[in-house]
């Protein structure tokens, strides 16, 4: 919608600094860019890892997950311990939690809040997640990082296939649209843009309705057939039947409204007067769309894609949920049912890990297309 | 405000935006009739209901009205209760203190499908012993099938589709099948035609009486079907209007009027305020925002109040604050506020007074848009079971259908229907969004 006309970023320094070294070559412009975006990007993060500790520590739980973990180590060492077998089993409590207090205080648990919460801070930079309550990683593991990073890489094809299928898909159609405005098609896509106001799981329950229990032509959910195929390239087939109804559903979601506003952008950028002018020169089409079409909108189309990536990731759980796809999201609504704490901390701050990469990323590509790297003075153009 | 009434007249002449605003009526209407026919207090105590609640209907029955649609009917709960009706009853007192109550509960059985149980309900009073009935079915053929005898106490159930005896009486078959055929067809067919069940009880004790309810239950119950607790659908889905519009509006109106202050006094004062402003917001867009809610949820309370006011926190540095500041940054060089300025305007009045009105036209469109955003963010956090414990919404009711595995056994009129509200919903909202947004931007949309 209208946010796209805006840049993610408005770090006024660089703005300044590029306005400054205005004659050095592009790319120790874009490296520099780079370089500022990596440091203040890695702030962002350690202030928004902060305020997801403070939220979560409002009602102690972090504390929590601390204390049970030292009380876990303790109870596993004495019963490991030979010298305590014979104990009676006060005297075995008592030790207990004479250890666990020493333990606590070794582990600063009896330091004011704002020093614990700089070290749970550490800990969630350092992706230091600590030890599930009840769910287990698949190798069996209970260290909530296996139990996330074993999951991270199925959330990131699906995403990742969505986010690229969605960005070629809706450029290609806006362009074309974007040619024909006023045809029939453009008219259909104008009446087609209100189905945008659903997110994409909600799409995703027809489409199972329609193809897996009506059709029954596709999969429910799942990631694989049960049992998993063992020839490759079975296994391929496979992932791509039960990745078709999840990447249409959020494919549907998203991709009216961004061949709207995109096709919009195009339409104003052409009616600009040097693609006139490009036109008198008789110059193909082709040639027009690419350098004085698109050049000049792809900062503007980046920026509302990053932003439409960050809706999609963030509403992940609910879309691998409902498909019951093994990343995280669901691993997080499993956490839910478990309460499983440590899982649900975990996974927010690798949520916020990847927003941040995604904003760098996509901070990155648009520094390559947009030459100036004028940051900040972006709105210039509205 | 003159031009603002004369754009809001232009809206009439999109017919989307006509078809837009009756649907959103069309929705109050709804919520106005859901807090007419179950108030507050009845739709929480049938929500939560229990088996007493809702005995008498039936579990995962479609709504009545797909009948309509079908060649073979499928079967209607059919419920006859001797305590509404008292001349279905014919009592013989004998001179002991003794009695021979003779119930007869008749219905007819009309449908395509067979009943999918049955139970009878039996209802007596009595000091020492216990009464006795013994229980048959007249067909309309005119056999009488013997069910059984047994004694009752003041309040019993007896479940005929559960009768063992009985299904080995009728060679394994379910009774509420085998019991409706037609025995000279091949292959069996439902025998339709008047039903009575006959009970034929014995008291022991002078004063002491029996009731009987006969509950045959069916495929299809109501206008919205029940759900696996035989609840109602109808409330739920009633009660989810008000609480959808009623979330999205105030999602909307607080995050928007929140947002729009915050931008207007700090690209008025611009400096280290706009600065720290926009820190915030790039901080925020790194919050995970639905885990952060998830995390809300989970960990303090899941009331739609405390959700709502978490929805607005995050919200108010989302994206659109940077629209806003973009709009007051051009707002803030206009001649008007400089001549405002040079005659000595406070700041509070010219931010108040002088800017933001400027721009409340052109945020209209996006305030509109944003409200199904937030009706369908309720639904999500339902589904993730992370909805309202005690309000009836419609994402509990699409949560409820996919743990109960719906869409596997054909249940889909329990998803379609909520579904179908918030689609209209999103519609109705997103179609008047789209013509303001047309009518407001018009640069942007109509070239």
């Amino acid at each position: 919608m209208s946010e796209a006309n805006l840049p993610l970023d408005s770090s006024e320094i660089t703005e300044q600094e590029v306005k400054a070294k205005g004659g050095t070559n592009t790319f120790s412009r874009v490296a520099k860019y780079t370089a500022v975006r990596i440091i203040t990007l890695f702030f962002t993060v350690v202030v928004a890892l902060y305020l997801t500790v403070l939220i979560a520590n409002m009602g102690g739980y972090v504390d929590e997950i601390r204390r049970a973990q030292i009380r876990e180590d303790v109870n596993q060492r004495v019963a490991n311990d030979p010298a305590m077998r014979n104990v009676s089993q006060e005297a075995r409590i008592t030790k207990i939690n004479e250890m666990v207090t020493i333990q606590e205080k070794r582990f600063g648990m009896d330091q004011p809040f704002v020093i614990r919460s700089f070290k749970y801070l550490w800990s969630a930079i350092t992706l230091n997640l600590g030890k599930a309550t009840q769910m287990t990683s698949n190798s069996g593991s209970t260290s909530v990082r296996t139990i996330i990073l074993e999951r991270l890489p199925t959330t990131l094809l699906l995403f990742g296939t969505e986010a690229l299928l969605l960005f070629f898909t809706a450029m290609y159609f806006s362009l074309i649209l974007s040619r024909k405005y006023g045809s029939i098609w453009d008219k259909i896509l104008i009446a087609l843009t209100p189905l945008s106001a659903a997110p994409g799981w909600f799409y995703g329950i027809f489409l199972v309705l329609i193809f897996a229990a009506i059709l029954k032509i596709l999969p429910f959910s799942g990631m694989v057939d049960s049992p998993p195929p063992t020839e490759p390239l079975q296994y391929m087939v496979s992932l791509f039947r039960h990745m078709t109804l999840p990447v249409t559903a959020l494919l549907i979601g998203g991709i009216f409204i961004e061949i709207f506003a995109w096709r919009t952008f195009f339409l104003i950028y052409s009616s600009e007067d040097y693609v006139d002018m490009a036109k008198a020169k008789g110059l193909t089409s082709r040639d027009i769309e690419r350098k004085y079409i698109l050049r000049p909108t792809l900062p503007t189309i980046i920026t509302s894609f990053a932003l439409l990536m960050i809706t999609i990731i963030v509403g992940g759980p609910i879309i691998e949920t409902l498909f019951v796809w093994p990343g995280i999201g669901r691993a997080q609504f499993q956490a839910i049912g478990y309460f499983d704490t440590p899982v649900i901390l975990g996974i927010t701050v690798v949520y916020a890990y990847l927003l941040a990469i995604t904003v760098f990323i996509l901070d990155f590509v648009y520094a390559i297309v947009d030459p100036r790297v004028k940051i900040g003075g972006g709105e210039s153009k509205q | 405000m003159k031009s603002f009434v004369k754009n809001l007249k232009e809206l009439l002449k999109y017919p989307s935006a006509i078809a837009g605003l009756s649907m959103i009526a069309l929705l109050i209407l709804l919520s106005i009739l859901a807090l007419n026919k179950y108030p507050y207090s009845e739709a929480i105590k049938l929500w939560r209901g229990t088996e007493q609640d809702w005995y008498t209907s039936p579990k995962f029955a479609q709504p009545a009205w797909t009948n309509w649609f079908r060649l073979n009917k499928l079967s209607e709960t059919i419920t006859v209760d001797s305590s509404q009706h008292p001349d279905y009853i014919s009592v013989d007192e004998k001179s002991d203190g003794s009695s021979v109550i003779k119930i007869s509960l008749p219905f007819t059985f009309n449908a395509d499908s067979y009943q999918t149980d049955l139970a009878v309900y039996f209802k007596s009073t009595f000091k020492d012993k216990k009464p006795f009935v013994a229980v048959s079915l007249k067909t309309p053929d005119g056999r009488t099938i013997r069910l059984k005898n047994m004694a009752i106490g003041t309040t019993d159930t007896y479940r005929i589709s559960q009768d063992k005896a009985l299904i080995r009486k009728l060679d394994g078959e379910q009774p509420e099948i085998a019991l409706f055929q037609d025995p000279e067809s091949n292959p069996p067919q439902p025998l339709k035609g008047d039903y009575a069940l006959e009970i034929e009880g014995v008291t022991f004790e002078p004063g002491s009486d029996i009731n009987a309810e006969f509950i045959a239950f069916g495929d299809v119950s109501g206008i919205a079907g029940t759900d696996h607790l035989r609840r109602n659908l109808l409330i739920p889905l009633l009660w989810g209007t008000p609480v959808a519009l009623l979330f999205g509006l105030l999602a909307a109106v607080g995050t928007t009027i929140i947002s729009m202050s915050i931008a207007a006094v700090s690209t008025w004062y611009g400096g280290w305020l706009d600065n720290i402003t926009q820190r915030i917001v790039e901080i925020n867009m790194i919050l995970p925002f639905l885990p952060i809610l998830i995390m809300v949820g989970t960990f303090y309370s899941r009331s739609i109040g405390v959700i709502l006011g978490t929805v607005i926190i995050l919200g108010i540095f989302g994206s659109q604050i940077k629209t806003f500041r973009a709009m007051f940054l051009q707002t803030k060089e206009s001649p008007y506020i400089e001549a405002a300025r040079a005659y000595g305007a406070s700041d509070s009045r010219i931010i108040f007074q002088y800017m933001m009105p400027r721009v409340i036209p052109v945020l209209i469109p996006q305030f509109i848009l944003l409200i199904p955003s937030y009706v369908f963010l309720e639904a999500s956090l339902a589904i993730l079971g992370l909805g309202d414990p005690i309000l009836p919404t419609w994402g509990k009711i699409i949560d409820d259908a996919y743990s109960n595995g719906a869409l596997y056994n054909g249940w889909y009129y329990w998803v379609l229907e909520p579904a179908f509200l918030l689609m209209f919903t999103g519609l109705a909202f997103a179609m008047v969004g789209f013509a303001l947004d047309r009518i407001f931007n018009p640069r942007l949309r109509g070239q």
